[in-house]
C-alpha cells in the first residue's frame, strides 16, 4: 500500500514537472543550436537584425503540417524582410516516424523550396523547453536586445484545410501588431496538429 | 446486435430444412454489415457538440483520431475490443475521424473494413479547429489522439494513446 502510494505521488509529481514545462504568452525564450538542412547550425543569436521570430515546429508526414507548407512559404517570404524570419523545427523522433527523418526534411524542402531554415531537433530538448504538443504548433517570439520574448502561442490562421476560406490569420495578425509595436490582440490559440512524436 | 431475434431466425430455419433461405439470410446479413461501415455522417462541431454532453445512463467513449495518425490507429484495436466486451452494457463507442482530403469517405470505409473495426464513425470537417478544441475538453491543446469518456457530467480526458485496461478502468469508475 505503502509502495502505491510513493508511487502515485511520484507519478503525480513528475506529471506536475512535464505539465510546468514551456513557455507560456509573457515568458522569456532560452535560444537554441540545431543543425539546419544544409549541414550548418543555425541560433537566433544568429540573426543580428531580426526584430523577432516565428518559430513552427512542424514536420513531413503530418497532414496539417503539410497544408500549411505554402502559408509558411508566404509568411516567410512577407516578414522575414520586415525583420520576422520564419524558423522550422521538426520535433519528431525518426525511430518513430522514419517519413521525419533528416534526409525526409531534405528532400521535402527541396521540392517545396523552404525560403527559411528546417532545424532538427535531434535531441529533442528544444520542443519541449517551448512546451510543444504537436505539429504545426507556433511561437513568435519578440528580440529586445538579448531577450527573446514570447509573444504569441497557438495556430497559424482559422482554416486549416482551405487557405482561401481564412478569415483569420493570427499569426499575421499579431507580427503586424508587433510591427507597429503594440501587443498583439490575440496571443494563445488551440492548433489541431499531429501528437509530437517521441519514443516511451 | 439482437441474439434473441438471430436463434429464432435459427431454429426457424433448421425447422423448415430450407438451406437456400439461410444462405440468402447470411449473404445478407454479410453485406449489411459492410453497408454499415461506408456511411459516414459528415458534421461539423457545432452539430457533433451535443454527443459530448448526452444525459442519460449510457457511458460514451468519444474516440478523435484520423487514419494517418499512427498512434491513433495503433489504438483503434483497443477501442473496438471495449466495444465488444461492453457491448450490453450501455456503453456506446464513437469513433470521430478528422481525415480529409479527396475521396476521404471511400478511403475511411477501406480502412476500417481492413482493420475490422465496427463501432460507429463520423467524420469531423470543421476547419476553425480553435474554436472548437476546447469545447471537447478544456485540458485538451488540439493534439491526435484525443479521447472523452463520460456518463452524465462525470468525465474523464485523455490527450495521448490509451490502452484497452486504461478505458475499461475508466469506464467500470463511471459505473461504480
Amino acid at each position: 500500500m505503502m509502495k502505491k502510494i510513493l508511487f502515485l505521488s511520484i507519478l503525480l509529481i513528475s506529471a506536475v514537472a512535464i505539465h510546468a514545462q514551456g513557455y507560456k504568452v509573457g515568458d522569456s525564450a532560452a535560444d537554441f543550436k540545431l543543425k539546419n538542412i544544409d549541414g550548418k547550425h543555425i541560433s537566433l543569436a544568429d540573426y543580428k537584425d531580426a526584430k523577432g521570430f516565428v518559430v513552427i515546429f512542424t514536420c513531413n508526414h503530418c497532414p496539417y503540417a503539410v497544408a500549411y507548407e505554402d502559408r509558411i512559404i508566404d509568411i516567410d517570404k512577407k516578414y522575414k524582410k520586415k525583420g520576422f524570419p520564419i524558423i522550422a523545427i521538426n520535433p519528431n523522433d525518426p525511430a518513430v516516424v522514419p517519413g521525419d527523418s533528416f534526409e525526409g526534411m531534405q528532400t521535402r524542402a527541396k521540392e517545396k523550396s523552404f525560403t527559411f531554415p528546417y532545424l532538427f531537433d535531434a535531441k529533442q530538448e528544444v520542443y519541449k523547453n517551448f512546451g510543444a504538443t504537436k505539429t504545426p504548433h507556433v511561437y513568435i517570439l519578440s528580440k529586445n536586445g538579448k531577450d527573446l520574448k514570447v509573444e504569441y502561442i497557438g495556430t497559424i490562421d482559422n482554416n486549416y484545410k482551405d487557405a482561401s476560406k481564412v478569415s483569420t490569420k493570427y499569426v499575421e495578425d499579431a507580427i503586424n501588431s508587433l510591427l507597429m509595436g503594440k501587443k498583439p490582440e490575440v496571443t494563445y490559440t488551440k492548433a489541431i496538429g499531429c501528437s509530437i512524436k517521441t519514443r516511451g | 446486435m439482437n441474439n434473441g431475434i438471430f436463434n429464432t431466425r435459427k431454429s426457424y430455419l433448421y425447422n423448415t430444412m430450407k438451406l437456400n433461405i439461410l444462405f440468402s439470410i447470411a449473404l445478407l446479413f454479410a453485406f449489411s454489415i459492410n453497408a454499415k461501415s461506408q456511411d459516414f455522417e459528415t458534421l461539423n462541431f457545432k452539430d457533433l457538440e451535443p454527443t459530448f454532453h448526452l444525459q442519460n445512463d449510457t457511458t460514451y467513449v468519444i474516440n478523435l483520431w484520423a487514419m494517418w495518425c499512427k498512434p491513433c490507429v495503433e489504438e483503434l484495436p483497443e477501442f473496438e475490443h471495449i466495444r465488444k466486451s461492453y457491448e450490453n452494457k450501455k456503453v456506446k463507442v464513437l469513433l470521430v475521424s478528422l481525415d480529409f482530403g479527396s475521396k476521404v469517405e471511400e478511403r475511411l470505409s477501406k480502412f476500417l473494413i481492413k482493420k475490422n473495426i465496427n463501432a460507429e464513425v463520423v467524420i469531423l470537417d470543421d476547419p476553425d479547429a480553435n474554436s472548437w478544441i476546447g469545447k471537447v475538453d478544456d485540458k485538451w491543446d488540439g493534439a491526435l489522439p484525443a479521447t472523452v469518456i463520460y456518463k452524465k457530467d462525470k468525465r474523464k480526458f485523455f490527450a495521448r494513446k490509451v490502452t484497452y485496461s486504461e478505458l475499461a478502468e475508466t469506464i467500470d469508475n463511471l459505473n461504480r
